[in-house]
């Protein structure tokens, strides 16, 4: 099947304007402007089914319908920080496909009533910034930015705004705080970004590849849409295959791929051909999936992966075989975490720091059973109260490494 | 040189790209040009950059602080940025680091006798399907090398040293 | 705004819609635990100590009507627990702050915060009035299952200023401080430094926590992490005794607290070990500037005068009261209508009555000794009774004019500036930048002479004109910035015209920014000051009190050695009180009791902290002994003069100790056994005082004077001290005026060793350009030739000063009184 999302992989060149143009580019967005409300570009998103693509799997449409119509102006902002630790699919679609997404945040702008929109990326997307720039400056050019376009009232901008090394500028409000010149830590919510957003006015924050899905939803209409994929999850998506495999890399699949599918037709299996043991699906973030037979049959949809007690997240699809201790892997996770807390709520700040101590002392063999029941015991104290799901990701594979592979903690 | 003389037109690229009225919004790219040459940000930038987004200066210390490709202290011209996070170290990128350093004769976090390159372990770069792989932060910004080994990587740190020269 | 029932801990509560939990709680007694809330900030959520469970109730779709079950509605409870000081009650609310879950909760935030505590409550300042030991006695482990050789090390002793200590270790990040100085005093100098665990506070200033507010953030940091560099190591919380009384800096008469103990340190003395502020929601809220809290230490200073001296054979030696008494008495009673009383408003409202009583009874004259006029319109004019900034918000406009409020009166620009933020038009009018600008609405700059028309001109103006005269509250706030006593009584005469119609009204009227605490006080005695003051002085018998005109101005001192005799009532051995003949040792205020009249015109009471100091005694009561010596009876006891007051005085009418000593239940409540709510600032259980009653409001009719500029500059007239000209400085010469700032070499400041720094050197504030003129830059020393008298200063550069302008500070040893010619020369 031909991609929707990595389109780079079937059309040479489709980073360049005319030939973007050349394939039904742009026309999404001149239809929108020219013949729909914003509220039915909203509807047609809605009836597709698509869901975030950040992680936390909002859908899209009802997202876009909460913008508080009773304060101006709003933004969007398209979330590229992808800093979660086994994920690299915004990147390819930025540097591969620039102008689908481009175009998706431009119909998201339109839709929500936006003139302004800011595309958020990490800072060591310093040379993924500086092509973005180019490409919204020939967008400019062209006349799908600016001041009225295609005839119509509706004025738009993008900008990008580099942040500076924090994984926590993920998170959407810690994001709003960074191009607000801030520290980047998360705010309460509620509110929510869409009543309270980018400098206190509504905000839609999504992610890269749910704008990139735009487009082509736009032009071959919601059903379409929802024909792939699965009733839970419509579409497609990028995972990210990371880890013990042999060919890591991006695939684009329907949701309700397997695992199988994922790790042995795509990923050409283990290396050196071991057993895998287990998966990660949600990048650092995951609770840890016992890779029995059971889970690798598993379709990757949302309800699906739930039920083998995890998370699909934003698919970034972590494979460990059995030359991985996952006492070490939740000592990795730990240092990742400790170092990308904010510091802002007490549970992640000490409870990370805490945690550390644990698993670094668990892992060089110092430690003892009860360690062990330490660390879980204070991961578990750390759920539920933090101010932000960071310290909430923290404990996921403290708590559910301990309980499915126990061996591996000397138990 | 104060930042305003000597790159004039980025700052007002800088601030084209913010309402008017959020002049704060302008304070992360502007600490970004501010380390372009040295690669840290002094007390001097701080209070230029503070000046410039009428902020106080503890409030742009306060986010260089928290943001870890600041530096208010300064290193080698070049930081090589390995990234060791999970996906990598399950495809060798503990390794890559120390046999990186020790070839350059450093300690991670160490830099070369001539000053030229810094090697410290970063969190994940979001290139995990191209491990081993590092980012170079210097006077031109970020650029990405993936796909590494220590020759490929001497290398370059070879004809870093003669270009720099 | 509606009203919403709900229930806490079983007790069923009804509270306005969008309150938070946790101040619903505090309304009906129920402490729920909290580090990072503060009831005067914006909640953040951040330290989730508050964790409590919240039930609401089910809501049937179809009816939207409440669930019922048993007859009562069914009640569902998140899965987690909420954090009680971000979450607005609602209708129905039932709220378990003290069930096994939130319990635990609580204890395991405790035990998370502990882990990286250094533990050393033994020797901590904080121990003992510490919410972080309180709350991990009430629901905190007992025991911790963090390694304790794990812990994080660092640093114990940061200076963030001079003021201020900070200890790494013990820091929560809380952020209290940090948004107490972003958000109450607005200004940001201290930060958070890294995250996650690193988290650290920084300052980036130059001189380092550059805030005249920095000692609030001890109060309300949760734990020992800030100290001020006064209490620290000082004594221990519980060894301490509190004694109400009100700070004596400035007129905004913020209610303070003086910790006191007896110590071997001090020789068995009873001594003051801190000053923390007093809840008074209409003056200082729970605030207080560093000023009122660390300049204390002049009431204790060595050099004090201990004895009565008299001059014998033209020295001055120690002698006995009841020689001084004899010889000052028979002398005033000798002298009888040729008495000069000249007093400042650094006395005690009993020490001015009894003072006046004295003056009258003898026939002689009483002067206010200040260079800042008008007090007699703030008697008539000044705000009603109820009036607090803290009310006012939108429809309320605030004029400030000819005054720095952060260096004159910090506290009022704290409130105004928190006015500004609920939404009140503030206008700044001065003729230079002041910080209070960066808050206001409208910034109106004069050039110096011309404060009057400018404010005559005001309601002419489009916004600012329509700002004033439609405003629902009008506030108008005069200093004498640049002034003298004939300029700022010229501008009290304009601003009252502003005011007028409104006088008697609370959140309306004029508030003189006077020099010291209870000018007003003064004023509503009756107290004048002189127009030409060296002529009054010459050949009287002159009385001075709390005044050190020999000091500030040789010209002045001239005018004393030609007196006939002169009686010195002072604190220290002054150049006044070196030329005087009888010099009578007076108590610090911190000594005795007695009452000052802030420049809102609230009379509020201070109580004697510590025993008298050598053989001194009170203003009043020392006056009352030269009374009984010259033959005339006054009152010995504060409070008996604070009664013939009320009698005499009609704006005290009705006002007694008793009626100052009045208290009502303030919001928020702070001070209690919950010191984590509110911080360590003290209850006011002593009375929040009582305001005066205006001239309007007793139905006094007289307007006010017409003034006009030219009146004010003419010869002979009452408001000219202008010396018969309009300045106008020649070539070479410069307009210098002078300006207030707050930490400066006057009596009541130079002897506190901690404020040194802060005193600096004298200064002169130039245009760059015009410093250029002279060649001078920043720091460089100039001359200064003045009335034939030159002093040096160093200069500092204003870009907002007019090119012919220098600023001078007063009381910083340079004799400026109001605008003068001057000379300016590099060294
Ligand atoms: C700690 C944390 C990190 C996150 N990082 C990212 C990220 O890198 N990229 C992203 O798109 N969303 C990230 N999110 C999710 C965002 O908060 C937000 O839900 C998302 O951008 C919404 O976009 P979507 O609806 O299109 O998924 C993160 C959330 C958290 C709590
Ligand atoms: S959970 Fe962690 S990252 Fe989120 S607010 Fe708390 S400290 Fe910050
Ligand atoms: S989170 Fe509520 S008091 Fe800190």
């Amino acid at each position: 099947m031909a991609h929707i999302l990595l389109r780079h992989r079937d059309i040479p060149g489709i980073e360049k304007l005319d030939v973007y143009q050349k394939n039904g580019g742009f026309q999404a967005f001149e239809q929108a402007v020219k013949k729909m409300k914003p509220t039915e570009v909203t509807d047609v998103v809605k009836a597709s089914g698509l869901r975030g693509r950040g992680g936390a799997g909002f859908p899209t449409g009802v997202k876009w319908g909460f913008m508080d119509n009773n304060n101006w102006p709003h933004y969007v902002v398209a979330n590229a920080d992808e800093s979660e630790p086994g994920t690299f699919k915004d990147r390819e679609i930025m540097e591969g496909n620039p102008f689908q997404f481009l175009e998706g945040v431009a119909i998201a702008s339109y839709a929500v009533g936006a003139n302004l929109a800011y595309v958020y990326l990490r800072g060591e997307f310093w040379q993924v910034a500086a092509f973005l720039d180019q490409k919204i400056e020939e967008m400019e050019q062209a006349g799908f930015l600016g001041d009225k376009l295609f005839g119509s009232d509706y004025s738009l901008r993008i900008h990008t705004h580099l942040g500076a090394g924090a994984y926590i500028c993920g998170e959407e409000t810690a994001l709003l705080e960074s191009i607000e010149g801030k520290r980047g830590q998360p705010r309460l919510r509620p509110p929510f970004p869409p009543s309270f957003g980018l400098y206190g006015k509504p905000t839609v924050v999504n992610n890269v590849e749910t704008l990139t899905n735009v487009p082509l939803i736009l032009e071959n209409g919601s059903d379409w849409y929802k024909s792939l994929g699965t009733a839970d999850s419509a579409g497609v998506k990028v995972f990210s295959l990371s880890g013990r495999v042999k060919k890591p890399g991006n695939y684009e699949l329907p949701f309700g791929t397997t695992f199988r599918e994922l790790i042995y037709t795509h990923g050409g299996g283990i290396i050196n051909d071991r057993p895998v043991k287990g998966i990660m699906a949600a990048g650092a973030s995951s609770s840890i999936i016992v890779a029995d037979e059971k889970a690798l049959d598993t379709p990757m949809d949302y309800a699906s992966v739930r039920t083998l007690g995890g998370d699909l997240g934003s698919a970034s699809v972590i494979v460990l075989d059995d030359t991985v201790g996952i006492d070490w892997v939740v000592n990795k996770t730990i240092h990742f975490f400790k170092h990308e807390s904010c510091g802002k709520c007490t549970p992640c700040r000490e409870g990370n720091y805490w945690m550390q101590h644990l698993t670094e002392r668990i892992h060089s063999g110092q430690g003892d059973a009860s360690d062990v029941e330490l660390l879980d015991s204070v991961a578990r104290q750390m759920q539920g109260k933090c101010l932000c799901a960071l310290g909430e990701f923290a404990t996921m594979a403290v708590v559910t490494g301990i309980e499915r592979f126990p061996t591996d903690f000397g138990k | 040189m104060s930042l305003a003389e000597k790159y004039p037109q980025e700052i007002q690229k800088i601030f084209a790209k913010y309402p008017p009225e959020q002049k704060r919004s302008a304070v992360m790219p502007l600490l970004h040009l501010a380390q372009r040459e040295e690669g840290y940000v002094d007390r001097h930038a701080m209070q230029e950059i503070a000046a410039l987004v009428d902020i106080a200066e503890t409030e742009v210390a306060s986010i260089v602080g928290f943001y870890t490709l600041y530096h208010d202290e300064p290193a080698g011209k070049l930081r090589f940025q390995v990234c060791t996070d999970l996906p990598c170290a399950l495809r060798g990128a503990e390794q890559f680091l120390a046999d990186l350093c020790a070839k350059l004769g450093i300690e991670p976090g160490g830099t070369t006798p001539d000053g030229l390159v810094t090697v410290e372990p970063v969190m994940c770069l979001a290139a995990c399907n191209k491990a081993p792989v590092f980012q170079i932060q210097g006077p031109d910004g970020i650029e990405y090398h993936e796909n590494m080994t220590v020759e490929k990587t001497l290398e370059l740190v070879e004809a870093l040293k003669k270009s720099s020269a | 705004m509606t009203d919403v029932t709900l229930t806490i801990d079983n007790k069923e509560t009804t509270v306005p819609a969008g309150t938070l939990i946790v101040n619903a709680a505090k309304q009906i007694g129920i402490d729920i635990p909290v580090f990072c809330y503060h009831p005067k900030m914006e909640p953040v959520g951040m330290c989730r100590m508050c964790l409590v469970e919240v039930g609401r109730p089910i809501i049937d779709r179809n009816t939207g009507q409440p669930v019922l079950e048993d007859g009562k509605p069914k009640i569902q409870f998140g899965p987690k627990l909420e954090t009680a000081c971000t979450t607005p009650v609602s209708e129905g609310m039932v709220v378990r702050g003290l069930s096994e879950k939130a319990k635990a909760g609580q204890n395991e935030i405790v035990e998370f915060l502990l882990t990286s505590h250094p533990l050393d409550c033994p020797v901590c300042d904080k121990g003992g009035e510490c919410p972080l030991q309180n709350l991990t006695m009430d629901f905190g482990p007992g025991k911790s299952r963090f390694l304790y050789d794990e812990k994080f090390h660092l640093e114990k002793r940061v200076p963030l200023g001079d003021l201020i200590v900070l200890d790494r270790e013990r820091c929560i990040q809380c952020a209290r401080c940090i948004r107490f100085q972003d958000e109450i005093a607005g200004e940001p100098v201290i930060g958070f430094y890294n995250r996650g665990r690193a988290t650290d506070i920084v300052t980036y200033t130059d001189p380092g926590f550059d805030s005249v507010f920095s000692g609030n953030t001890t109060d309300i940091c949760p734990v020992g992490a800030l100290t001020t560099a006064d209490f620290r190591f000082g004594a221990r919380a519980w060894e301490l005794k509190s004694t109400a009384s009100v700070c004596g800096q400035c007129p905004v008469g913020c209610n303070i607290v003086f910790n006191t103990r007896r110590e071997a340190k001090s020789d068995g003395r009873i001594v003051i070990k801190r000053v923390m502020p007093r809840q008074n929601e209409q003056v200082n809220e729970i605030w207080l500037c560093d000023k009122g809290r660390f300049a204390y230490h002049y009431t204790e200073s060595e050099s004090r005068l201990s004895k009565p001296l008299v001059k014998k054979a033209g020295k001055l030696e120690e002698t006995t009261w009841d020689e001084a008494v004899a010889i000052a008495g028979g002398k005033l009673q000798s002298a009888g209508g040729e008495v000069v009383v000249l007093a400042s408003g650094r006395l005690s409202n009993e020490d001015l009555f009894n003072l006046k009583s004295l003056a009258d009874g003898l026939g002689g004259k009483s002067l206010l000794y200040t260079h800042m006029g008008g007090g007699d319109l703030t008697a008539r004019f000044g705000v009603g009774a109820g009036t607090n900034f803290g009310e006012m918000g939108a429809g309320t406009t605030i004029l400030v004019v000819a005054s720095d409020l952060y260096n004159e009166a910090p506290i009022w620009h704290l409130r105004v500036k928190g006015a500004a933020k609920r939404g009140a038009t503030v206008i700044v009018a001065n003729a230079r930048a002041t910080k209070l600008e960066a808050f206001a609405r409208y910034v109106v700059r004069y050039a110096y002479g011309d404060e009057v028309e400018t404010i005559n001109g005001l309601t002419q103006k489009d916004n600012i004109g329509e700002a004033i005269t439609s405003a629902e509250n009008l506030v108008v706030l005069f200093g004498s910035d640049g002034l003298g006593l004939g300029g700022s009584s010229a501008l009290a005469a304009a601003c009252a015209g502003l005011v007028q119609g409104r006088a008697g009204k609370p959140n309306n009227g004029l508030i003189g920014v006077w020099p010291r605490a209870n000018d007003q006080g003064a004023w509503e005695i009756g107290f004048r000051p002189a127009s030409d003051l060296t002529a009054e002085l010459k050949g009287k018998t002159v009385y001075v009190a709390a005044a050190d005109p020999a000091g500030d101005d040789p010209q002045l001192a001239a005018a004393l050695k030609e007196a006939s005799f002169v009686i010195a009532q002072e604190l220290f051995l002054t150049e006044t009180a070196k030329l005087a003949d009888v010099v009578l040792p007076a108590q610090a205020y911190t000594e005795r009791d007695g009452s000052f009249t802030s420049g809102e015109r609230r009379a509020q009471r201070f109580y004697a902290a510590v025993p008298a100091f050598g053989e001194t005694k009170a203003d009043f009561a020392i006056i009352a002994m030269l009374a009984d010596a010259a033959n005339i009876e006054l009152a010995d006891s504060a409070e008996q003069v604070f009664e013939n007051l009320g009698v005499t005085v009609p704006a005290f009418a009705g006002l007694t100790y008793e009626k100052l000593a009045e208290t009502v239940e303030q919001w928020p409540v702070v001070g209690r056994g919950d010191l984590y709510y509110g911080g360590t600032t003290y209850e006011n259980t002593q009375g929040l005082g009582a305001h005066l009653v205006g001239g309007a409001e007793r139905g006094e009719t007289a307007s006010r004077p017409q003034v006009q500029k030219e009146t004010a500059l003419r010869p002979g007239s009452p408001y000219g001290d202008f010396a018969g000209q309009v300045l106008r400085p020649k070539e070479d010469q410069w307009l210098v005026v002078p300006v207030s700032k707050l930490y400066d070499q006057g009596l009541t400041v130079r002897s506190s060793k901690l404020l040194e720094n802060h005193i600096g050197a004298a200064t002169v504030t130039l245009h760059p350009e015009a410093a250029k003129r002279l060649g001078a830059g920043a720091g460089d020393m100039v001359e200064v030739t003045l009335d034939g008298t030159t002093a040096q200063a160093a200069v500092a550069l204003d870009e907002t000063v007019s090119a012919s302008v220098a600023l001078l500070p007063r009381s910083m040893g340079l004799p400026v009184s109001g605008p003068a010619v001057a000379g300016l020369k590099k060294v």
